[in-house]
């Protein structure tokens, strides 16, 4: 028993007073176990960027908040090499709550008691790691951001800045005006996830709808012309398949 | 409105309302045209057939509900019985008068018991609905709905503020204590019988004591601006209007966002109307929309009860900002 170091806590709140209660709980565990507040974040991107550095080893994250809620923040931060435990906390959420039930995910029901937070505290080190579709399935709505992995830290992309997902290999690549990434995800379900702002322009492409400028002809290599996409901002130039070419006639902007 | 009153006993419409005027007018028109209808359906016969029986009718109508709206509160004092003698003598009067003053001006207007016995065939069916109606919005149903309709506040705000409370009992047990008791006098007009209009400056004041408690959770995220100078505190709205309102603001324009957001309510009086404005910031993208719908149709309702057509209530959705406008009737609280 001697080893093991003091559990460090992430609190993830949007308001102040729910942080401010679970310090003032936590404070009060810490008196019958070895336990440390390793940090507080009060959105959702605060948190994903404080955990590779904060060596939390759980989280007690709020469901709602705004811009990336809890449930999704999960999501991301399963992306670190040692993601850490996740206890949900909220004031009221029938959906996510049976969910929690079904897959013995752990959840405190706001206003937290010291008893469950002290009970749900001891068990962390012990929690199955949470599973992706599981979290997928309580948040049946797009993410707001996708992630990767960047030297042990977590990248957000925001959705809204993608201009095209292409899948190579086992990889999709996104390109956004800055820059791309390599994302270990299924292009059919990044298409049905975020259905309406992609169209499929070939077999191994889905490009943003916001982010087409027009399109235009061009010659392959065998001589034989198809449509090509242009892009507000990014240079390259997409092909559009046979069997999508219905799309430039639907989305109009012939260039 | 007295659950006691017997809901049996019929009564005649208040035909000061626009809504009951406005139903009248449909309806004899409605009645005179099937009848010309009937008559002929070509079309330039029917016209001039149509403009023969306007002659008549709407001059009865016109006067009819001229004289009614004058006399309502004359009428409403009668039995309904009396009254009802009141009004079809009334109606046979009216039409005997301007028949006599066709007569004299145009000639040729055929029998006078034609014109009574049309005149007493719509007064009987326009006294039918309106008894019927009156029966299906009788004061025990009307009552029971605005029972069922009274507002919900969210499960999600209870137990975030509770939290919020619990939070301040060890550094600031004063602050803690004025949240609580702010959040006793919301439940207090929460759960009490909200069926009878109640002055706006007390509406408002619940609604500061709610927002009260949305700043302890949100701090400087809420920002309220109030545009009250030119609200006559004495008019009278149906309880926990602006309440709900405020909520779906809070709820739907401020807790989505991480940047600090402006609720803007103002409350002024317009002639004999009553406008009240809510607008929040808008997210395009925001979540949860049913929630919002609920309480607009519940808010909805219970003006269409206490107003009928006098009231409106609409939602305006723009890029940046969601408005919220209801128009009530400018009724005085003692009047």
């Amino acid at each position: 028993m001697a080893a093991e170091h003091a559990l460090r806590v992430l609190i993830v709140d949007d308001e102040a007073p729910a942080r401010n209660r679970l310090r003032d709980l936590i404070a009060d565990c810490a008196l019958k176990m070895p336990l440390e507040i390793a940090g507080e974040a009060a959105t959702g991107r605060q948190a994903i960027e404080l955990l590779p550095e904060c060596e939390a080893d759980v989280v007690l994250l709020d469901i709602r908040m705004p811009e990336i809620d809890g449930i999704e923040v999960a999501q991301h931060i399963q992306k670190l090499d040692e993601p850490p435990a996740v206890i949900f906390t909220t004031a009221y959420d029938v959906y996510a709550l049976k969910a929690f039930e079904v897959h013995a995910i752990d959840y405190l029901l706001k206003p937290i008691r010291l008893g469950r937070l002290f009970e749900a505290l001891s068990r962390a080190r012990t929690f199955a790691p949470l599973r992706l579709d599981v979290l997928r399935e309580i948040k049946a709505d797009a993410r707001s951001h996708l992630s990767v992995n960047e030297r042990g830290r977590i990248h957000l992309i925001p959705v809204a800045d993608i201009a095209f997902l292409k899948a190579e290999l086992k990889y999709v690549t996104v390109r956004t005006v800055e820059r791309e990434f390599l994302l270990e995800e299924s292009l059919a379900k990044l298409e049905q996830e975020f259905f309406g702002r992609f169209v499929r322009v070939h077999r191994n492409c889905l490009v943003a709808k916001d982010a087409i400028r027009g399109f235009e002809r061009a010659t392959d290599a065998d001589g034989e012309g198809h449509w090509v996409v242009v892009l507000n901002n990014v240079a390259e130039k997409l092909a559009v398949s046979r069997r999508q070419q219905h799309i430039v006639r639907e989305l109009g902007r012939i260039l | 409105m007295s659950i006691n009153q017997n809901a049996n006993a019929g009564a005649l419409p208040n035909f000061r309302n626009l809504g009951i005027l406005l139903r009248i007018l449909v309806i004899v028109d409605g009645m005179c045209l099937a009848a010309v209808l009937l008559k002929t359906t070509e079309p330039l016969l029917l016209l001039k057939e149509l403009i023969d029986a306007s002659a008549l009718v709407q001059p009865v109508l016109i006067l009819s509900l001229l004289t009614l709206a004058a006399a309502n509160d004359a009428l409403h004092r009668l039995r309904y019985r009396y009254a009802l003698a009141a009004l079809v003598a009334l109606e046979l009067a009216l039409t005997t008068a301007v028949y006599y003053l066709g007569l004299h001006l145009f000639g040729g207007m055929g029998a006078l018991e034609r014109y009574w016995v049309f005149t007493l065939l719509i007064t009987g069916i326009l006294i039918g609905y309106f008894d019927l109606r009156g029966r299906a919005l009788s004061p025990a149903l009307t009552e029971a709905r605005l029972q069922a309709l009274q507002a919900r506040i969210r499960p999600h705000f209870l137990f975030n503020s509770i939290n919020a409370v619990l939070s301040l009992m060890r550094q600031e047990p004063r602050r803690a204590e004025q949240a609580l008791e702010d959040l006793a006098d919301l439940f207090r007009v929460l759960m009490a019988d909200n069926r009878q209009l109640t002055p706006i400056a007390r509406e408002v004041g619940l609604a500061k004591q709610y927002l009260s408690i949305e700043f302890l959770r949100l701090g400087d995220r809420l920002r309220v601006e109030w545009d009250v100078m030119h609200m006559p505190a004495d008019a009278l709205i149906p309880p926990l209007v602006l309440q709900p309102l405020l909520e779906n603001a809070v709820y739907h324009g401020i807790e989505p966002r991480t940047e600090p957001g402006a609720i803007h309510i103002r409350i002024a009086r317009d002639g004999r109307e009553i406008r009240l404005s809510i607008s929040n910031p808008y997210l395009p993208h925001g979540d949860h929309h049913a929630g919002n719908r609920m309480a607009l149709a519940n808010i909805r309702e219970r003006l269409a009860l206490h107003f009928d057509a006098e009231a409106r209530i609409d939602t305006i959705a723009s890029a940046e900002t969601y408005e919220v406008r209801i128009v009530i009737p400018y009724l005085k609280a003692g009047a």
